[in-house]
């Protein structure tokens, strides 16, 4: 069984026309990249599969129940967002930030345990973060705050993961570091999703591929099979030659 | 400034700052209790209060100040405690009820009351009647037929705020003059005519019974709507919850003491420049914060120039203004 699928899924991308429906399955062990122009409406897909926002029409499926007939707390066990964008009006630690991810496994009275702690520390340390456990996230840099962003994830453990430009803001170190974090997960039976922006980290890391163009067109599969340069430079106006290093196909920007 | 800074770091950074805050508060009533134009010494205040001591200081401790210092406590943790609460709802640290125009819609219907000449307890009904209608103009007109975001709602309640100050200064203007210093001290904030403290202090426990098992749930609401969302809060009913609780919290503490500005402000941002933002800690220490605020505010108002009366939310803002300046000043 899938562990996330949609069903005729169209996104709801205020004044663009309905395109095609999307008709995905992420089954366990699978990682997918969406890759798209500003715009195209991958941030939107990341949140309608997360049931954040309603789909125009059609359906998401989480191990077979659609997103409606789940309650919220369960979902977030089962499913983590990675998101762009946040929030850090009020002050808190980084410690503080990757513990909130055992939120959906405690109740209301209950307070962190050992074991809580102990999930929130090994996401540090797996993010390089252990040194700055104790930093408010205001004093962080981008990158930094990035990597605290997927310990809070790493820290809820889902099964599916999504997330949205999980490399925004990391040096070439922790983008790879941050690739291999996610293999790992699917590795482990999770399911990944993630928005990139990288052609080439996504031909590197994804096993299958999501094109998502301007006017809601769109198309899936292998990742081999959609790394061709003529559909690529179709989604992104772009001329680009395409070369072999070590067997993975890279791809550079003609001017 | 020096010693506050110590007390100050103490509560920061010692395992219990909710325990220093409950002696402080202990001490802050014990305080109200002993000072007014009779003061009581320590020994003759714990004679009275265990039940003996001179006749005329019993009158004077039980009956006189013991129920004015309590309502003075008790809307104080109110104004507080829905300040906080009003803070997590906007994502807004600056926010409180005042700034949404609560309070606004509150002085309009008792000093419209006052205008009619009706009594003490029908301008307490009118008051809190006041804040319920402004709240559901501000979260009706915020909801609009688009999204209802944070944004959107502190702009409604500001706009509205201003609104209702312009209708203030009008009721002001067309008052007779002898009305006048009633009406000035009802927007200023009053305990002289606050009856019965029990009102405002069991709401203050019902509430506190309410949002302690939130705590957590508040932290992660901090970090965005779509971020709670993700971690499994049913985002749409906490933030109803808490904006009538806060509403009713404002609405309660407003019929007790008049328009009290800025504790709701204050409290929890001083707190937090301390304690961090667990929710967990700021929410009660809120309450107590608040209340013995107001209570060492009310003592002054009755003390500084006796026996002629200041009106209390003018003490909350000398007071408030430049510790929370030095405080801010102080933060990194």
């Amino acid at each position: 069984m899938a562990a996330l699928a949609t069903h005729r899924l169209l996104i709801d991308v205020p004044g663009r026309a309905d395109g095609r429906p999307l008709d995905l399955r992420l089954a366990p062990g699978e990682r997918w990249g969406v890759l798209g122009p500003n715009g195209a409406g991958k941030t939107t897909l990341l949140h309608t599969l997360a049931g954040l926002r309603p789909p125009r029409s059609g359906e998401v499926h989480l191990e077979g129940r659609a997103l409606s007939g789940w309650r919220r707390r369960a979902l977030a066990r089962r499913l983590g967002v990675v998101f762009q964008e946040r929030h850090d009006d009020f002050p808190a630690t980084v410690r503080e930030t990757a513990l909130i991810g055992r939120h959906p496994f405690l109740s209301p009275w209950q307070q962190e345990g050992p074991e809580d702690h102990a999930r929130a520390e090994a996401a540090l340390s797996r993010l390089d973060l252990s040194h700055l456990a104790e930093r408010e996230l205001a004093t962080l840099s981008g990158g930094e705050r990035q990597r605290v962003s997927l310990a809070t994830v790493l820290t809820q453990a889902p099964a599916v993961w999504l997330a949205d430009e999980p490399t925004n803001h990391l040096d070439l170190h922790h983008q790879v570091a941050v690739m291999g974090l996610l293999a790992e997960q699917a590795e482990g039976g999770g399911a990944v999703m993630m928005c990139l922006h990288d052609l080439n980290l996504a031909a590197r890391w994804c096993s299958h591929l999501l094109l998502l163009y301007p006017d809601g067109e769109a198309c899936w599969g292998p990742a081999e099979a959609m790394l061709a340069p003529a559909a690529l430079e179709r989604l992104y106006d772009q001329a680009l030659t395409r070369v072999e290093v070590d067997g993975a196909p890279v791809f550079v920007p003609r001017c | 400034m020096s010693g506050a800074r110590a007390v100050l770091d103490r509560l920061g950074r010692r395992p219990a700052p909710l325990a220093w805050l409950a002696l402080a508060a202990l001490l802050s009533l014990a305080l109200s209790l002993a000072l007014g134009s009779v003061a009581i010494a320590p020994g003759e205040l714990a004679a009275v209060l265990t039940g003996e001591g001179e006749a005329l200081h019993r009158t004077l401790v039980l009956e006189l100040r013991l129920p004015r210092s309590l309502a003075a406590f008790g809307t104080g943790a109110l104004l507080a405690l829905a300040g906080a609460l009003m803070q997590v709802l906007l994502r807004n640290p600056l926010a409180d009820p005042y700034v949404l125009g609560l309070s606004g819609g509150a002085s309009v219907a008792a000093l419209a009351a006052m205008l009619a000449g009706l009594g003490a307890a029908l301008v307490g009904g009118a008051a809190f009647a006041g804040a319920l209608v402004s709240t559901l103009i501000v979260f009706g007109l915020a909801h609009g037929t688009g999204s209802w975001t944070p944004t959107r709602l502190l702009l409604t309640g500001v706009v509205m705020a201003a609104g209702w100050g312009a209708v203030i200064t009008f009721l002001l203007a067309v008052s007779p003059v002898e009305r006048l210093p009633g009406m000035l001290y009802w927007l200023m904030g009053d305990l002289a005519y606050a009856g019965t403290p029990w009102p405002v202090l069991t709401v203050a426990v019902l509430a506190l019974v309410v949002v302690l098992p939130l705590g957590r749930t508040l932290n992660v609401l901090a970090r965005g709507g779509l971020q709670a969302a993700a971690l499994g809060v049913a985002v749409r009913p906490l933030e109803w919850t808490l904006y009538l609780l806060a509403s009713l919290l404002t609405a309660v503490a407003v019929t007790t003491a008049g328009s009290i500005g800025f504790v709701g402000l204050m409290v929890p941002h001083m707190l937090r420049l301390r304690l961090g933002n667990d929710q967990r800690r700021v929410l009660p220490a809120s309450l107590l914060a608040g209340g013995i605020l107001l209570t060492l505010a009310d003592t002054l108002a009755r003390t500084l120039i006796a026996p002629q009366q200041l009106p209390v939310g003018v003490i909350t803002a000398l007071l408030g203004v430049p510790s929370f300046l030095y405080l801010l000043y102080r933060s990194r």
